[in-house]
């Protein structure tokens, strides 16, 4: 008896001292595990699988590099790729539209709140009801934008079936949603602008545009660092406007690497699961470059606190 | 205040403004704005090449009460709950957990550990495809609604640890090193001092990442297939196919869809903005 409760309270005081070590391990674990079988082996098990060549039910066959030379070769990548370009820039738009509209907005009239909310309204909703929503905007029969370039002389298009056009058109889908994000990180950046430097420079002679780019514009970064994390990884990410608007059509004009992929490895084209994987690895190299931008800034904000 | 606030201007200018903003609004709304005239139009506007003008007569009620009688709309919608509603609660709560350890705890790890929640939220979801879908057919759980869930908790938990970790970061850390002097013991302190200070960060994180999932279509058409499983942003594709051409139906449809998340940021709108500019403001 004695000697049980000796060795319960030296269990106890061993606890009670290696409490402060071992419970943030405790704490940490069901997420770590999670996140590690569900988001970081598959990353690596993505680079392994690109060298195989496997149709996701048979067995996979090491093929080595053969899907990066095959990818070299591939006109659709290369469209894809180009289109990812084009997404990554013209995305961008979303900052700048954003902070104009903020400006707009950042006033104190009645009813300005349910103006902000209501503008931040197409965030909320699903990009598959978006990208439905600009299909019929742009539909060659009854579309309103034809309705629209009718008004002021211009010969009607058809935006979803015209190769040159058709990428441009779903990212404007795209940007109307990501605009409203933008808004929202800069009406709230707004806020916190200090009105001493407001007038300061209003003292200095500073108006307009002056005022915006020198003592707004600095003043607002931290909403800019986020406005620019989330608009690349949005670009980037595109999937569903896509998928819903064109399919990647017309003959494949409007695929961007994370359709592309998507395609080969899980449509019709067939199950090229290595191949699909080998397309996944540039798209994920591509990511790296901003992941470890955005981990180094915020690295060398942690180590300034 | 930028730009010089409305009340210091002249007088033309206040007046411009006022009667721009509702137009302004119109403008930015329009498509949504078309959509739901779509969706109370009867079958014949539509016959009659009548896309943009007034509806000839109100059929709101018959289009509404088609989606919710003569298509799988209920079953995707339940589904749709079904998903969100365990992963919210899966999500914010392994994030407390993980928020907590690396917002209080120093230790050396601490930082890298951080950063592997924080890049893994980054990546794009290709990379992820086909070995979670080979993950969740060997656990038997493809085509399950579990499958789903389980992995956008996973897959969340980047993001939300992201977010829980900086709002404890916040806290005043006095509290906690008062309880330590009482004794305290760590566990006790996370429960008791911690999380009912969390309280804010749990409601934004909450309604934040209903949106997120209840718009989530990638992973819905990889994990699921099919009525019994598949949430409502996949299963609009399918009632879309069954109504081809039939715009009314299709956009009283789109409308129930999105409508949940809209109602959600309507309700919570402040936690809803106070989650996603976190950081937007030093």
């Amino acid at each position: 008896m004695a000697q049980e409760s000796v060795a319960q309270d030296h269990q106890s005081s061993w606890w009670h001292r290696n409490q402060q070590q071992l419970t943030p391990w405790l704490f940490l674990a069901p997420g770590i595990l999670f996140f590690l079988f569900y988001v970081i082996f598959p990353i690596f098990q993505s680079f392994n699988l690109s060298l195989y060549e496997w149709d996701g039910l048979g067995k996979a066959e090491y093929v080595g590099l053969y899907n990066y030379e095959e990818l070299y070769w591939d006109e659709a990548f290369y469209t894809s790729l180009k289109n990812n370009v084009i997404w990554l820039l013209l995305y961008l738009l979303a900052i700048p539209a954003g902070l104009f509209i903020a400006l707009f907005l950042n006033q104190t009239v009645t009813g300005i709140r349910l103006y902000k909310s209501l503008f931040f309204f197409p965030f909320v909703i699903s990009q598959v009801v978006v990208g439905l929503v600009f299909t019929w905007f742009y539909d060659p029969t009854f579309g309103i934008l034809n309705v629209l370039l009718g008004a002021v002389g211009l010969p009607p298009m058809n935006v979803l079936g015209d190769e040159n056009w058709v990428t441009v058109g779903i990212i404007v889908a795209g940007l109307w949603p990501q605009t409203a994000y933008c808004m929202i990180l800069y009406l709230t950046g707004l806020n916190a602008v200090d009105p001493e430097q407001i007038e300061a420079g209003r003292l200095d002679g500073a108006k307009g545009w002056k005022m915006l780019w020198y003592i707004i514009v600095p003043q607002l970064r931290p909403a800019t660092f986020i406005a620019f994390v989330v608009t690349i990884i949005g670009a980037l990410r595109s999937f569903d406007l896509i998928s819903v608007m064109t399919n990647g059509g017309p003959f494949g004009a409007s695929r961007v690497l994370s359709f592309y992929m998507f395609e080969v490895a899980l449509s019709e084209y067939g199950f090229r699961m290595g191949y699909g994987a080998a397309i996944a690895v540039v798209l994920f190299l591509i990511m790296l470059a901003f992941i470890a931008y955005f981990l180094w800034s915020m690295y060398k904000e942690e180590k300034a606190r | 205040m930028f730009p010089t606030p409305i009340e210091r201007t002249p007088r033309s200018w206040q007046v411009t403004y006022q009667a721009f903003l509702p137009l302004a609004l119109i403008l930015w709304l329009l498509p949504l704005i078309a959509v739901a005239i779509f969706s109370v139009k009867p079958d014949s506007d539509f016959a009659n090449a009548n896309y943009w003008g007034w509806p000839s007569e109100f059929k709101g009620f018959t289009n509404y009460w088609l989606v919710f009688t003569a298509s799988d709309m209920p079953q995707y919608l339940l589904n749709s709950f079904k998903i969100t509603i365990p992963t919210v609660i899966g999500a914010v709560a392994l994030s407390c957990m993980t928020g907590f350890a690396l917002g209080i705890y120093k230790f050396k790890a601490n930082i890298w550990i951080f950063f592997m929640f924080v890049a893994g939220n980054f990546v794009p979801f290709q990379i992820l495809m086909v070995p979670v879908r080979d993950l969740t057919l060997q656990l038997g759980l493809y085509n399950t609604i579990t499958g789903l869930v389980l992995f956008h908790v996973a897959f969340q938990t980047g993001f939300c640890t992201l977010f829980m970790r900086n709002f404890i970061r916040a806290l005043p850390f006095e509290l906690i090193e008062a309880a330590r002097v009482e004794g305290i013991s760590e566990w006790r302190i996370f429960w008791f001092v911690v999380l009912p200070l969390m309280k804010p960060a749990i409601a934004a994180l909450a309604v934040l990442m209903f949106t997120f999932i209840w718009n989530d279509y990638f992973w819905a058409i990889v994990l699921t297939q099919g009525v019994e499983s598949q949430p409502v942003t996949a299963g609009i594709t399918s009632f879309n196919a069954q109504y081809r051409a039939a715009y009314h139906l299709m956009s009283a449809g789109s409308i129930v869809a999105a409508l949940p998340p809209v109602a959600m940021f309507f309700l919570m709108q402040r936690h809803f903005i106070a989650g996603l500019t976190l950081g937007a403001v030093k």
